[in-house]
């Protein structure tokens, strides 16, 4: 507690950052791994890891919702304007709602033909829907094209985080660090 | 009248020379049918997939085999290897690119009667946008009265295919460069 700064709860920033960690490193292994010809020798070992820590990170975000409801956010630094709270705001349910329509896609590209997901080896994630036409290929281009998006939106969050520090020289990024 | 004659006699002249050909439905509705993929994997084993969609027909006559016609049309996207990111895979633009080239079409040119209940039938097989000759061993099943009033006839065919000559060359390595399709399909007279 420095100079007196309202931080978030330990646990919420420990789950910001291990999110931002999960959420850079299956975006990076998921470009990666699409693109790996048949013989490469990380062909079935990245998919597998991809989907084990996707569903992890899903994990996570239902945990830090369920937290977040329980706790007293702390409200915006003093001098933000309407725009900027109302956009951070914005941000932040998008971004929420973004890692689970993604993880959702991405449920759903594995297990189009009734087969469940192993979760580390350690059990497995069933199959829940009857699978609709054409399943795996929608949710392939959506789990893409959702990646996609959630990358920028982090970029733009991101910005934000840095402008308060930079800029605005207030505690907004400090107290998620 | 005369004139009318001779026209009546050529034409049941004509007719005795194609003979009376049946002409045959492919049974998919009642799934007595299937259009199936064996390839290599590795080397090592086989894996078995087949397309759930496809329609068809063909013409026999049992006093003139030699003219029997075949057509089949496949719906490329209905791949299923039972293995969802598989054939995710296949019907990508790496493998059969089912979004440029959704169906397949087999168009038979010739019919050869070889001995007993066997043949080769002769066509054109038209696969990711590639139309190139193959050859069919087809071997007649049985054919009869079913049960319900209809008439079948049903037949299997094998034929091997080299993917790269139907412009597939994704690297499978070098066991899995051809592929054997494995044909079973029971007709209904019409």
């Amino acid at each position: 507690m420095t100079d007196g700064i309202k931080k978030w709860p330990l646990l919420s920033r420990s789950l910001h950052w291990l999110s931002a960690l999960f959420v850079f490193g299956l975006f990076a292994v998921g470009y990666y791994m699409t693109g790996l010809g048949y013989y490469d020798p990380l062909y079935h070992t990245l998919p597998w890891w991809h989907k084990s820590f996707g569903l992890l990170l899903m994990a996570l975000v239902i945990v830090r919702l369920g937290y977040r409801a329980k706790i007293t956010t702390p409200p915006p630094e003093p001098g933000h304007s309407r725009f900027e709270k109302r956009a951070a705001a914005l941000t932040h349910a998008l971004l929420y709602l973004l890692i689970l329509a993604i993880g959702i896609s991405g449920y759903l590209i594995s297990t189009a033909e009734g087969k469940g997901i192993v979760f580390f080896g350690w059990f497995e994630v069933p199959a829940l829907s009857r699978p609709f036409d054409g399943q795996a290929d929608i949710a392939g281009l959506v789990h893409l094209w959702l990646a996609w998006s959630l990358i920028a939106l982090v970029a733009i969050h991101a910005a934000g985080a840095l402008k308060h520090h930079f800029i605005d020289r207030d505690n907004t990024l400090k107290r998620m660090l | 009248m005369k004139k009318t004659l001779a026209a009546l006699s050529f034409a049941s002249l004509a007719f005795a020379g194609t003979t009376l050909a049946d002409d045959y439905v492919i049974d998919t509705e009642g799934q007595h049918a299937s259009v199936q993929f064996k390839i290599s994997h590795l080397g090592y084993s086989y894996i078995f997939g087949r397309f759930d969609e496809f329609s068809g027909t063909f013409s026999y006559d049992e006093e003139n085999p030699a003219a029997a016609t075949v057509n089949v049309t496949v719906n490329t996207d209905s791949i299923n290897t039972n293995h969802a990111e598989r054939d995710k895979h296949l019907r990508s633009a790496d493998m059969l690119d089912v979004s440029e080239f959704p169906q397949s079409t087999f168009v038979s040119t010739a019919y050869t009667p070889g001995e007993g209940d066997s043949g080769v039938l002769e066509g054109n097989l038209t696969l990711h946008g590639v139309t190139k000759p193959i050859s069919i061993a087809v071997e007649q099943v049985g054919a009869g009265d079913d049960p319900w009033g209809g008439f079948r006839r049903g037949f299997t065919g094998t034929a091997t295919i080299t993917l790269a000559d139907f412009g597939i060359d994704y690297n499978l390595g070098p066991a899995s460069r051809e592929m054997e399709l494995i044909l079973a399909v029971e007709g209904i007279r019409q």
